[in-house]
């Protein structure tokens, strides 16, 4: 089985680096996986995302176009990939950023004030991370352990003290 | 062995170190830089150089240079930057001088676009340059066919005195995937013979030359070449056969592209289509065994390509026309997908 995940935002969101501590908690269960930015005009400005796709057999087109799970960050993205989400998909929204609510009814929304929550919790810039603890979960894609440790592998060495605010983003998510 | 999660450019970029080049010149250019700038950071560290030339053209004539001594040594670029290099190509084959040249395609022609392509196919196999000549060009698929193509390509240039080419394009470059570093020895190649290295007055002096005035000595310069083609064709092909032992549409596709073909080449089967793959890791030389082998069952080919079709020439003379390849194309950056594939194979007559 493949998990086809989109995750999408403004440039500085931290869109990419949410992938890569997905793709990195698939390295960490021995999955195949794969990661793969936009890196085109659309990262300035506009929206900026990035396909992560973790499976138990060899990735095919690494693009995603019909995500399993979508992140949404920021209204553009959310009206741009609402209704590219699969039937039976799950949408995780940034509720302090959107005010849409969809009105499908084939997929699951969880509307989440991540900006708020990590404003408040003196987490600035961890709405991404708060978004995965929700995404996990509620998926069950990857155990709290393993985001863990993908997060200490992602984090670099220099800015190792923000571990423990990664920590304390993704409980926060798991508890909203 | 230890899986890393790396980008394609920068694993091309580890993967040379590993094979031992020593020299790396490069001029930034998306969506390839990430090689360059993971050179920039490690080669110093593995006892190489790393030169930011002041052009792309500086720079493969600097990979001229520094190759003419013997060393391992590589540049990168994509399409445009590919263009400018042509003709420093041209002289490094005319010289006998093997190096390694990265093209991580981009949408063409002239500045085109930045995301990825396969329009470079006729230019890598037919014509990287003037003059009667051939480079040895591999197309990866993932982010580990990189790694062990980049080995591979120096080996060979190494073994044939040729430069070699890692034809790749934006999807891979800038792709993560996991990727293991297989323990690296890298063939030594004795290249004393010709090698421009310092002879202390003790041996005559080693001339790298691609100027010939008198035509029948060019003539045999280029015959000799082209009787190391010969081998070469003969023994470095290499190709995926997929599928394809009892199919009856057989898909024809490399690099990216044969991801997302793989991908409905199966849905294909679960809908009881008996769809194969045919995907080749040498562009040039062309698996021309390997891809009679494989359309052996079928009753039509379909090549699908990043561009308007530039292989489907080379599948066509391979099997001698004696079956009909139809083509299948998305051009400019725009990526194929897995349905727009399946639904072609059900167009041409793959129902079953």
């Amino acid at each position: 089985m493949t998990t086809e995940i989109l995750l999408a935002g403004f440039g500085g969101q931290g869109v990419l680096f949410a992938g890569k501590i997905l793709a990195n908690c698939g390295l960490m269960d021995s999955k195949e996986l794969s990661w793969l930015p936009s890196y085109g005009p659309e990262m300035r400005g506009g929206t900026a995302n990035c396909s992560v796709c973790i499976s138990d057999e060899p990735i095919g087109s690494p693009l995603v176009l019909a995500p399993d799970i979508l992140i949404a960050m920021n209204q553009p993205s959310y009206d741009k990939f609402i209704n590219a989400v699969k039937p039976g998909g799950k949408a995780f929204i940034d509720s302090t950023l959107i005010e849409s609510k969809c009105e499908r009814t084939d997929i699951e929304c969880f509307y989440i004030p991540s900006s708020q929550l990590a404003d408040d919790n003196e987490l600035q810039g961890g709405s991404n991370i708060i978004l995965l603890g929700k995404l996990i979960k509620e998926t069950g894609l990857f155990s709290l352990d393993t985001m863990k440790k993908a997060i200490e592998k992602v984090v670099p060495p220099a800015k190792a003290k923000l571990i423990a605010n990664n920590f304390r983003a993704i409980e926060m998510g798991m508890n909203n | 062995m230890e899986r890393n999660l790396m980008k394609g450019n920068e694993a091309l970029a580890e993967a040379a170190i590993r094979a031992g080049c020593k020299c790396f010149f490069g001029y930034p250019i998306t969506p390839q830089t990430e090689l360059a700038a993971y050179m920039a950071k490690r080669m110093h560290k593995a006892g190489g150089v790393f030169l930011q030339a002041e052009s792309e053209i500086a720079a493969i004539n600097m990979v001229l240079g520094a190759a003419s001594t013997g060393v391992r040594a590589m540049t990168s670029s994509s399409s445009p930057g590919i263009s400018l290099k042509s003709e420093g190509i041209s002289y490094l084959a005319g010289s006998d001088v093997p190096a390694v040249i990265i093209n991580v395609q981009r949408g063409g022609p002239g500045l085109g676009g930045i995301q990825p392509s396969q329009a470079d196919y006729w230019q890598a196999t037919k014509a990287l340059g003037h003059g009667d000549f051939h480079l040895l060009v591999f197309a990866p698929a993932s982010v580990q066919e990189m790694v062990d193509m980049v080995v591979k390509a120096f080996d060979t240039a190494d073994k044939y005195r040729m430069p070699a080419m890692i034809l790749a394009d934006g999807l891979l470059g800038q792709m993560m995937e996991p990727v293991s570093f297989p323990e690296i020895t890298p063939n030594a190649h004795d290249k004393s013979g010709w090698a421009a290295d310092g002879h202390k007055g003790k041996r005559a002096h080693h001339i790298i030359n691609s100027l010939y005035l008198q035509p029948d000595e060019l003539q045999t310069s280029v015959l000799n070449r082209f009787e190391r083609y010969e081998i070469v064709k003969a023994e470095e092909t290499d190709a995926e056969l997929y599928l394809t032992e009892d199919c009856d549409i057989l898909l024809c596709a490399f690099g990216a592209t044969a991801r997302v073909v793989k991908s409905a080449v199966n849905e294909a089967r679960a809908q009881g289509i008996k769809a194969g793959l045919f995907r080749p890791k040498t562009l040039w030389p062309f698996p021309v065994k390997e891809i009679n082998e494989a359309a052996k069952s079928a009753k039509k080919l379909l090549s699908v390509e990043m561009s308007m079709g530039q292989m489907i020439d080379d599948i066509k003379l391979a099997i001698n026309c004696s079956k009909p390849v139809e083509f299948f194309g998305r051009t400019g950056g725009v990526i194929p997908t897995p349905a727009e594939v399946l639904a072609e194979i059900k167009k041409v007559g793959g129902a079953k």
